[in-house]
């Protein structure tokens, strides 16, 4: 039993990612109403550990307790589930980028079952104090880091949980954003004292302001403890050199303290130069008037968040972006995007890891020695300098995307430097990057300044990294807020760190402050804690907010609304108007020997009639066998000399006749043609010569095409077309529906809240349902009104049963999402899971009283058969509802097969 | 533009292509199963159509009749009450319902000339119309047969000697798989180049590659050149070993004409691959494109139904595709055995073609990187 004062229990849990063991035999306790950090470098285990204690990932080894109870536990998950808030990791993760900043806390909102007027009040309270009123209907996507952040903690507060967990969720945000975030949750404390705050973080400056700190490394926990105790334990200043001397002897011994000998003190010399730099993108401003001069050989670093034109700067630098107004020169000379040349001076190092992970290491190394033309003989010598200086023996020949992130590191910077640049621009190289690998990286940029003279030009956010360079920029908002040596700065504003140092330059910049905030706007302080009303049963408005969210993103999103209105009317057309098995004006031509009228007569006969149309005579066979090579003619005939004075002795006469055969279907109808006009001519010849009575034959057989008398494709086409079309791409979109949420990680939202399967899928489902009941309409429209397909039958039925059908048809989406990983397996699974099925089995081209066995069976069963009997019927057949109904019922009952199914296999939790 | 850059970036693509399993995958299926699929795919020979008999008759010679309906053509007969007909083709049980009147049998030899009525559901497309003629010819027969030695037939007095040419037995999957490499190639050019321009997007190498002294002008014709190589020797290996060793098709004409035909349209087509690439903000946004532009591409060419059937409009436009050039040109030379004079105005089409995309998706290309 867990004791009060612990919010988690872990005991001996261990995860593992197929053969990567991401958690080791991990056992510590979380202690309650604390702020309780999570220190360590990426992938040690960190955002695994946080998944399974909010529940979105599935347990694998060892016991979980949570809030005082099993993990395990289905019930207990859905019973606490309304007390835990999960922030995952990533800027704006669980936010839906279309939706405005009202609509995704609305949307939770909903998720736990608020009514309107409490989610009102609530979303109020709380964009008033994240300072977001202001940004009430702009689209998340649209926000700066720091703002995403906050809008994440309003939606993980909407349902004042006990348990707040929160990953990494200050990565990447400007000094003054996360001081506010900071100070935030504090006021949230302050306001919920009983409330639990687990974060994970990579800032050890922030972590020393937590309450206890569980250090943990390569999947296990080091020490846990508080900050002061971590540090006086290991005998160190900082968390930092802390944390490094918690780890294990083998990784620690790699380490060394940075040293970067001071600079020489150079003639003026600048190896880059801004003046007055500025870039617009549309109205906005990403790069306001930024001026900075580099000395060649210095370490200049760049300090900002993300998305304060760090990264724009760097390109218009390197020439991948033309500046809106200003200069940027590199060696003096002003940058020119043609000139290929410069770029032969400058290394350039991005922000995504962005070598080639198809190539191993060397192939990498030697592509790029070749594309900066350094000469072929001269290459294998550069390469070995290059794997020598950045220790990359052992790796020449495995894959970037197999080595740890240290290591890639180090092989982008031996590719930024393999021609041996003058400059190195480098954009946030040690993003999730070990402090001690990023110590050794550090070391190696700063051998290349001091012993080389690279000019080294890097950009960060983290304040220890700025601290080694030998000047900075603060960057924000597009605009350089001071430029100098980073004691200087600290010295100037008088602060006694550069993170306040720049913190104090931001406000001054903004106007904003820290505490903005009167403490008494903290939210959730006066709101009694009502558990939301029981999840067990079915909530109506959970799934019609994950149904209005669905539609909304819908709408926002081109592609795919494209697709959804347009896509079935497209195919429609084009199958309509391609597939058209009616074989008309067949070219023919005549080598007549005989020019009799009797020839003539027979010619006559075949050119009036609609199918064929006549050509130019045929001259010789020459000429026969060249108009046919060429496509020109479908049909070829040789009336022999003398046919006509022959025919009438009653002697064997025969005429030859070629057929192009290269499209045989063509071609056998067109023989079937004339066969069919030779016959009939003998028979008026026979019936002139001996009367009625000689033709006459034994039996008359009388064929009566029904439904189609006059055998239209498009008439027996359409209606068999229509439910092909309503079947593939409802389905497509409902799958991609799903399968979307599960690649851009918002599905946790679905883990974590008390959403059930059901509501979940009915309310991705509802909003395709409705266009695909659209398009049922649309296309029943086409096919009466363009294609002139008469409908005979009773419409009524016809889109009753439409409409179950298309709801069967998305189901059917629902049920192949929970099979696919990624949204283009989607697009393929569907489209070759639903249309090969339909028309092998629902009687399209073969009828359904043809097949036996299995495929008996799959007929009965597929729902595209019933639509297709229904729309035959209804098209065609002219039938109504008593007719109808026997097919009614099976489509009916697929409905609820295909949802229970979808829910069944659908988890609840990630595994 | 510098040709060496050209080299090695390609090559570079080569090696990634080769390294992703699933486009290997799509490459090795159409250029094999694919193809043997679509030849096989072709046999429209009747198989199991549903008969159903009024037997108002009840003659040896109605029952003659229907024990001529075997499988596999046809289901064994069903005998119905001539009051079920409407109903059971309504509901789609039987495509053919034959009714037999009364007294066939003694009119028929009494020369009155008696009228089977054969009932045909026409909403079954491919079943309704080649076994309708099946039907007639099997009563025919069998009626002639049972009037055998009463009366002799009169020879006719002229005959028709049909013959197909290029295809003397009408072997469909002559056709289909030879239409089948045709479609192999433009689904191909337009995923390859398109998956390896986003391929770069999503892993970021894209700005990678443009810091460094490339153009480009030379990344496009890289992923160019690259792509098209492969689908050319998978289309030569599709020709030579799977339609001619395999399948036995026998192939006229040129086949240096015919590849010099696959490069222009594989110019043409990847780059409207690149230009769709420019257009789509990842990989599953690509897939949907794909479902709007591969399939009407590949309808409306030609390739599956002739063009010659299609609305004069359909046709003029489908003039700018290139695939509907390209599927001409396949037919006339690997068909027909056609040379240049006969299709050099195909090879100016997807030569303009060609230039005009190719110039069009650069633009779009350059557009996308800034």
């Amino acid at each position: 039993m867990t004791s009060p004062s612990v919010v988690a229990e872990i005991r001996d849990v261990s995860l593992a990612y197929r053969k990567v063991r991401a958690l080791d035999a991990v056992s510590t306790d979380i202690p309650a109403g604390r702020m309780v950090g999570l220190i360590g470098p990426d992938g040690v285990g960190k955002s695994s550990l946080l998944a399974l204690v909010s529940g979105a990932r599935k347990m694998q080894e060892g016991t979980l307790s949570v809030l005082g109870g099993d993990m395990r536990s289905a019930r207990h998950r859905q019973q606490v589930c309304p007390r835990i808030a999960y922030m995952p990791q990533g800027l704006g993760k669980n936010l839906y980028e279309t939706l405005s900043v009202f609509e995704n806390v609305d949307f939770f909102g909903r998720l736990f079952n608020q009514d309107r007027a409490e989610r009102e009040t609530r979303i109020a309270d709380l964009l008033r104090a994240t300072g977001l009123e202001a940004f009430r209907d702009r689209p998340a996507g649209k926000l700066s880091g720091g703002m995403k952040q906050k809008l994440g903690l309003c939606c993980a507060l909407i349902h004042d949980p006990d348990l707040l967990i929160l990953d990494e969720p200050t990565t990447g945000v400007d000094p003054l954003s996360r001081r506010q975030f900071w100070d935030l949750i504090d006021r949230i404390r302050a306001g919920r004292p009983g409330m639990s705050v687990l974060v994970a973080t990579a800032y050890m400056e922030e972590a020393a302001r937590f309450d206890w700190l569980i250090a943990m490394n390569a999947g296990r926990v080091l020490d846990t403890g508080a900050p002061e105790d971590l540090m006086a334990r290991t005998g160190t200043e900082t968390l930092d050199a802390a944390f490094i001397a918690l780890l294990p002897e083998d990784e620690r011994a790699a380490h060394k303290e940075v040293v970067i000998p001071p600079i020489r003190e150079e003639d003026g010399d600048y190896a880059i130069e801004a003046g007055g730099l500025t870039k617009r993108f549309g109205d906005f401003t990403a790069v306001d008037r930024v001026s900075f001069r580099i000395p060649r050989g210095e370490i200049f670093g760049f300090l900002g968040s993300n998305g304060c034109g760090k990264t724009t700067t760097m390109k218009m630098l390197t020439g991948l972006l033309d500046a809106t107004e200003g200069t940027a020169k590199l060696f003096g000379k002003e940058v020119d995007p043609q000139d290929i040349a410069v770029r032969r001076r400058v290394g350039y190092m991005s922000q995504a890891f962005s070598l080639y992970g198809e190539l191993t290491v060397a192939q990498n190394l030697d592509l790029h020695a070749r594309l900066f033309k350094i000469p072929p003989d001269d290459i294998p010598g550069r390469i070995g300098e290059m794997v020598a200086r950045f220790d990359l023996g052992e790796v020449l020949n495995s894959r970037p995307d197999a080595l740890p992130l240290g290591l890639r590191q180090r092989l982008s910077l031996a590719v930024a430097m393999i021609h041996a640049p003058d400059i190195l621009i480098l954009d946030e190289p040690t993003s999730g990057v070990d402090p001690v690998a990023r110590d050794a990286f550090w070391q190696s940029l700063a051998d290349l300044s001091r012993n080389d003279g690279v000019t080294i030009f890097v950009s960060t956010h983290f304040m220890n990294e700025a601290m080694m360079c030998d000047r900075i920029s603060l960057m924000h908002a597009g605009r350089v807020l001071v430029s100098d040596r980073p004691a200087q700065i600290v010295a100037d504003s008088g602060a006694e760190t550069l993170e306040e140092a720049f913190i104090a330059h931001l406000e001054e910049a903004t106007g904003e402050t820290v505490t903005e905030e009167a403490p008494e706007a903290a939210p959730g302080a006066p709101a009694p804690h009502e558990p939301a009303s029981g999840p067990a049963t079915f909530g109506l408005r959970r799934m019609l907010s994950y149904a209005m969210r669905e539609a909304m993103e819908l709408r926002r999103d081109p592609i795919r609304a494209a697709l959804a209105v347009f896509g079935s009317l497209l195919l429609m057309l084009v199958i309509g108007y391609g597939i058209n098995m009616d074989v008309e004006d067949l070219r023919f031509a005549v080598l007549d020997y005989d020019q009799s009228t009797v020839s003539r007569d027979y010619i006559d006969q075949i050119s009036g009639s609609r199918y064929f149309i006549e050509e130019a005579p045929i001259t010789s066979s020459e000429d026969m066998d060249r108009r046919m090579r060429a496509g020109l003619l479908d049909l070829a005939l040789e009336i022999p000399p003398d046919f006509g004075r022959d025919l009438l002795r009653g002697r064997d006469v025969e005429i030859g006749g070629w057929i192009d055969g290269s499209n045989p279907t063509r071609a056998e109808t067109a023989m079937g043609y004339v066969q069919g006009m030779h016959q009939s001519w003998l028979m008026s010849g026979m019936r002139e010569a001996y009367g009625p009575a000689a033709v006459a034959g034994d039996f008359g057989l009388e064929l009566r095409y029904r439904y189609n008398p006059d055998i239209k494709s498009l008439v027996a086409m359409v209606p068999a077309v229509i439910p092909i079309l309503l079947l593939l791409i409802p389905a497509m979109l409902s799958a991609l529906s799903v399968v979307r949420e599960r690649e851009l990680g918002s599905i946790t939202n679905f883990y974590v809240t008390p959403v059930t399967r059901l509501e979940f899928l009915l309310g991705k489902q509802l909003p395709y349902t409705v266009l695909a009941a659209v398009n049922l309409i649309l296309l029943t429209l086409l096919a009466i009104f363009l294609f002139r397909v008469p409908f005979t039958g009773d419409l009524t039925v016809f889109l009753l049963a439409g409409v179950l059908y298309v709801s069967a048809a998305t189901a059917m989406g629902l049920v192949i999402s929970a099979f696919v990983k990624s949204q283009l397996a989607a697009v393929f699974a569907t489209a070759l899971g639903t249309i090969l099925p339909a028309i092998q089995f629902s009687g399209m081209v073969t009828p359904v009283s043809s097949m036996e066995g299995v495929s008996a069976l799959i007929s009965r069963a597929y729902p595209t058969t019933h639509f297709m009997t229904i729309s035959r019927g209804a098209f065609s057949k002219g039938l109504g509802f008593s007719e109808l109904s026997p097919a009614l019922w099976p489509l009916a009952l697929s409905i609820p097969v295909l949802i229970g199914l979808g829910a069944l296999l659908m988890r609840k939790q990630e595994t | 533009m510098d040709l060496g850059n050209v080299f090695h970036l390609g090559i570079k693509e080569l090696r990634g292509l080769a390294r992703d399993p699933i486009m290997m995958f799509l490459i090795l299926f159409s250029f094999t199963l694919q193809i043997t699929s679509s030849a096989n795919s072709a046999s429209e020979t009747l198989n199991h159509a549903p008969i159903a008999i009024v037997d108002e008759d009840q003659s040896p010679l109605s029952l003659r009749i229907e024990q001529a309906f075997q499988p596999p053509f046809f289901t064994e007969p069903r005998r119905i009450g001539w009051n079920e007909m409407d109903r059971r083709m309504d509901e789609g049980l039987d495509t053919f319902a034959l009714d037999i009147p009364p007294d066939f049998q003694a009119d028929l030899l009494a020369g009155k000339r008696p009228e089977i009525q054969l009932n045909v559901d026409a909403t079954q497309m491919a079943q309704a119309f080649s076994g309708a003629g099946y039907v007639q010819s099997i009563v025919s027969e069998e009626v002639s047969e049972f009037l055998d030695g009463y009366r002799a037939d009169p020879r006719p007095p002229a005959d028709l000697q049909l013959r197909a040419r290029f295809n003397p037995e009408l072997n469909g999957g002559w056709f289909q798989a030879v239409m089948g490499i045709a479609n192999s190639v433009t689904l191909l050019a337009l995923i390859l180049a398109g998956a390896a321009l986003i391929r770069e997007r999503e892993h970021g190498t894209i700005e990678h590659l443009l810091v460094m002294p490339v153009t480009p002008l030379e990344i496009m014709i890289s992923k160019l050149w690259s792509m098209s190589l492969v689908v050319i020797l998978g289309t030569l290996f599709a020709l030579v070993v799977m339609c001619n060793m395999v399948l036995g098709i026998p192939l006229q004409g040129s086949l240096a004409l015919f590849m010099l035909g696959t490069a222009l349209h594989l110019f043409a087509t990847a780059s409207l691959g690149i230009f769709l690439a420019t257009f789509a903000r990842s990989m599953p946004q690509f897939g949907i494109m794909m479902i709007l532009v591969l399939l009407p591409l590949q309808v409306l060419s030609g390739a599956q139904t002739p063009r010659e059937s299609m609305p004069e409009l359909v046709q003029n436009i489908m003039l700018i595709a290139p695939n509907t050039h390209y599927v001409i040109l396949s037919q006339s030379v690997l068909f027909r055995g056609a040379g240049l004079d006969v299709v050099w105005p195909q090879m100016l089409w997807l030569t303009g073609i060609a230039a005009v995309f190719f110039v069009v998706s650069l633009r779009s290309f350059r557009g996308f990187l800034s």
